[in-house]
């Protein structure tokens, strides 16, 4: 799967694609950068200041940081979910971008690549804004914190993968409601963003270690904390595995919705 | 002569319904070639699969002597497309558009940037080379179009209803263009449902209802192997102007609207009957492709 799907297909194609909402992206430079530091923000000022100051420490470190460390990886999620869902549906079909592309050599996997490529990007940007406002806040406690940029960007990879599979089915932005209230917003609160998932119930910590949130919230945390690090390799396969399995779902689906 | 385009028994169903029905097409290189036919034809159809962005239900089609099921991407590194709906990018500016479509291509940056300026003054929009896309009329838009299909400088250029929807002005411009790239030795299909665009244009045409092609040829042999070479028009819901033309044998009319079609070899006879009654109005002229496609297709609306 990995070698039919995957390797092959990133080549300078998907690099043009990669570029051209990079070159979007700067357009808009001003309004998205604020959108990204503004979020996390508030949620760090007000939920880790204002918690923080009643819980204390958490998991043997303060609640801000935990907290950060949480946030970092669930706007890792939300990043690439919405531009996997939003921002391509909105490219496939009232803009016609793609329709545009497919007359040039690229592929429907070209297309795809580069914007999942893209989506983990900008998972990237988003991270590294969090990173700067949490370690103005005093809740990095090592250097070792900047790991959490790659692992953001395959955090990225996964949810512009799952994104991407509900994009080929959407037949409006309404349909994208149902995957954010029903798995988004359940993975973000069951996930170990606020608190930890040892403090679940039994039987639902066994059944959340499906999620990819919690895979990448445990890879996280204890970088930022300058803890070690546990379980990297297992953490990294499941990411790894959702991200190659959600987009050779995706390309399978997307190609057979465009080519017809 | 080298063809361009291949196809034999080209056929296209969609759910079970069939779109195009086992077309034979041989476009030759260096030419002009139309593709002329009623809504739902299945024009555009038949551009999406040469393209290779629609697989064929059956038949074969190359493109090029290249097999389209397999060399898709090498056939479209040599053609450019305009399509029928405007796909602009709308995040980006004239010459931005240009650039990033370039790229697409792997064109280098130096040459990319002097072929945008070439073709920003081939379809004169040089002036709005940074004006957003939202900004541009309904014409200036077709041209960037074209413009954008040029950017790889290809041998074959697909338009699909390069002139639908433009005022006269605006599609005169894009005539002029069109026969100049023509001349520069371009390979060019275009569909189109206005005859007279076909006519202008096109050395060879087919004419396409309901998934096949009805007839083939040159413009003007069309019309001769097709009707009869004049045509009187009587307008209006004139019963005796009816009556006079149906009783002529040597001639033919079909009555559409409230205009009745007089066809015939010889029309002197019946213009000189038509004259001595001040009150009928008429058309006299040369029969055209019109007539043509109108006798082929037959004269029930489309949708
Ligand atoms: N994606 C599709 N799914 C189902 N049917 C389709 C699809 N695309 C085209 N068709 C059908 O195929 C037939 C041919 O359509 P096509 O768009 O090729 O016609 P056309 O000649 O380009 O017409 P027009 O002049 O209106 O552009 C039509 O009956 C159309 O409804
Ligand atoms: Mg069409």
């Amino acid at each position: 799967m990995l070698h039919i799907f995957w390797l092959p297909r990133f080549r300078y194609a998907a690099g043009a694609v990669w570029r051209r909402n990079v070159l979007v992206w700067r357009k808009f430079f001003t309004p998205s950068l604020l959108i990204n530091f503004g979020e996390p923000f508030l949620y760090l000022l007000g939920l880790g200041y204002g918690l923080g100051l009643f819980i204390g420490e958490m998991m043997d470190m303060p609640y801000l940081t935990f907290l950060a460390s949480g946030i970092l990886a669930s706007s890792a999620m939300n990043t690439a979910s919405f531009e996997a869902m939003y921002s391509v549906y909105t490219r496939m079909v009232p803009q016609r971008t793609y329709d545009a592309i497919m007359a040039t050599p690229l592929e429907v996997h070209d297309i795809l690549a580069g914007e999942v490529l893209w989506s983990a990007t900008k998972s990237l940007i988003s991270g590294a804004t969090i990173l700067l406002v949490a370690a103005a806040l005093g809740a990095v406690h090592s250097w070792q914190a900047l790991w959490v940029l790659p692992v953001l960007f395959l955090t990225g990879l996964c949810f512009a993968g799952l994104g991407l599979i509900m994009t080929a089915f959407a037949q409006g932005y309404d349909f994208f409601n149902y995957y954010m209230t029903l798995v988004l917003t359940p993975m973000f609160i069951l996930s170990g963003v606020f608190y930890p998932v040892s403090s679940l119930p039994d039987p639902l910590q066994v059944a959340v270690q499906i999620l990819p949130l919690v895979h990448a919230v445990d890879l996280v945390r204890p970088l930022v904390a300058g803890q070690p690090v546990t379980n990297v390799l297992m953490h990294l396969s499941v990411l790894v595995v959702y991200s190659v399995a959600s987009y050779a779902i995706a390309a399978v689906l997307i190609r057979r919705r465009l080519l017809i | 002569m080298k063809s361009v385009i291949e196809a034999r028994g080209l056929t296209k169903y969609f759910d079970g319904r069939a779109a195009v029905r086992g077309i034979d097409l041989t476009i030759p290189a260096g030419r002009c070639f139309g593709v002329l036919g009623p809504n739902g034809a299945g024009k555009t159809t038949t551009l999406r699969m040469l393209l290779g962005v629609s697989p064929p239900t059956s038949g074969e089609l190359k493109v090029f002597d290249l097999p389209i099921t397999s060399a898709g991407r090498e056939i479209r590194a040599r053609m450019g497309v305009v399509p029928q709906l405007d796909n602009l990018d709308p995040d980006f500016t004239v010459a931005e558009n240009l650039r990033i479509y370039g790229r697409y291509f792997g064109i280098a940056p130096v040459a990319l940037n002097a072929r945008i300026r070439e073709l920003l003054a081939f379809v004169n929009l040089a002036d709005r080379a940074d004006s957003p896309i939202a900004t541009l009329s309904g014409g200036m838009k077709r041209r960037l179009t074209i413009a954008r299909a040029l950017v790889n400088e290809p041998e074959l250029v697909v338009l699909d209803e390069p002139t639908t929807g433009l005022d006269p002005q605006a599609r005169h411009m894009i005539w002029g263009k069109l026969r100049e790239l023509r001349a520069a030795g371009k390979t060019l299909l275009l569909t189109t449902h206005y005859m007279e665009e076909a006519e202008r244009l096109c050395d060879e045409l087919v004419i396409m209802d309901h998934g096949k092609i009805l007839a083939q040829g040159s413009p003007k042999a069309l019309v001769r192997a097709h009707v009869e070479p004049e045509v009187i028009e009587v307008r209006g819901d004139d019963a005796r102007a009816r009556a006079l033309l149906s009783g002529i044998r040597d001639g033919r009319t079909e009555a559409v609207g409230d205009t009745c079609y007089f066809y015939t070899r010889d029309a002197r006879a019946v213009v000189a009957g038509l004259e001595k009654s001040p009150e009928f109005t008429f058309l006299h002229r040369p029969a055209n492709l019109e007539d043509v496609f109108l006798r082929l297709t037959g004269r029930d609306l489309r949708d």
